[in-house]
């Protein structure tokens, strides 16, 4: 799915990254907890979440996470924004709360990440 | 597990400070350009990179203050964590999916679901923990390449 298409499903504004709106995402994932961000990504992915600190980026930039939505109308800082635009990120906001957009994009089309028990072979 | 610091490794340091949650992450992100100009393939670097910053966050989070050493050899990417503070009471608990000791204002940022060290372990192909109660903790990683 292409992130232009997510990005006028959840009306969402672009805060960086306009240049790549073309770009697509296989699954996404939603999620305020960092190191489940990182126990369970494996591929290209669309994070969601209601965080905004410069960790979601750094934990983002650790498994190749090129976009991500702020939901529930949260808006990060500009060294936040920064250092998304310094790692080629989007970053999307939308004033949709994680349930809701989560389950617009669902609808659409974009399906969650396996789950561990579903997929034996994730981390390799 | 040996220090294999032959002539054909590559050496990383970096000095992580305790509390510093606006830098937290920047070891990490320049051990990863670093494997990414050295051609390392990208499945080994997401590990590399998970490890690294899962340590550091703990470091950050947990310790005193500490250092991320990083060996780079032809067969596998070493990665030592070493800092000093409180330690870790017991390792078995540790090592648990869930359990954590981190604050409120640790969990606001994301972190604190327990998930950390049971990640590192996952990542990695050897895993050796160890801590002395009030001294320090020093985490030996091996990903073979």
């Amino acid at each position: 799915m292409k992130i232009i298409e997510i990005m006028n499903w959840l009306d969402a504004k672009c805060l960086t990254g306009q240049e790549s709106l073309n770009s697509e995402v296989n699954t996404a994932f939603g999620c305020d907890l960092m190191s489940d961000v990182l126990a369970f990504i494996n591929e290209k992915t669309l994070l969601l979440t209601g965080l905004t600190n410069p960790q979601v980026i750094r934990t983002a930039e650790m498994i190749d996470i090129n976009a991500i939505v702020f939901v529930r109308g949260k808006k990060p800082n500009k060294a936040v924004v920064d250092l998304a635009n310094k790692n080629n990120m989007i970053l999307l906001c939308t004033n949709h709360t994680l349930y809701t957009a989560c389950g617009i994009l669902y609808m659409k089309g974009l399906k969650g990440i396996f789950n561990k028990e579903e997929n034996e072979s994730y981390g390799q | 597990m040996d220090n294999e610091q032959g002539k054909n490794s590559i050496k990383l340091e970096y000095e992580i400070i305790k509390d510093d949650f606006s830098r937290a992450g920047e070891a990490s992100s320049n051990i990863k350009k670093i494997l990414r100009q050295l051609g390392i393939d990208s499945k080994t670097i997401k590990k590399v990179a998970i490890v690294t910053y899962e340590a550091e966050m703990n470091i950050v989070i947990h310790s005193d203050g500490g250092k991320i050493t990083v060996f780079i050899s032809p067969h596998d990417i070493q990665i030592i964590a070493k800092d000093r503070g409180p330690g870790i009471k017991s390792i078995d608990r540790a090592m648990e999916e869930g359990f954590s000791t981190a604050s409120n204002k640790v969990r606001e940022l994301g972190f604190g679901a327990g998930m950390g060290l049971p990640n590192m372990k996952r990542y990695s192909d050897e895993f050796d923990l160890q801590s002395k109660s009030g001294e320090f903790t020093v985490l030996e990683i091996k990903i073979y390449i």
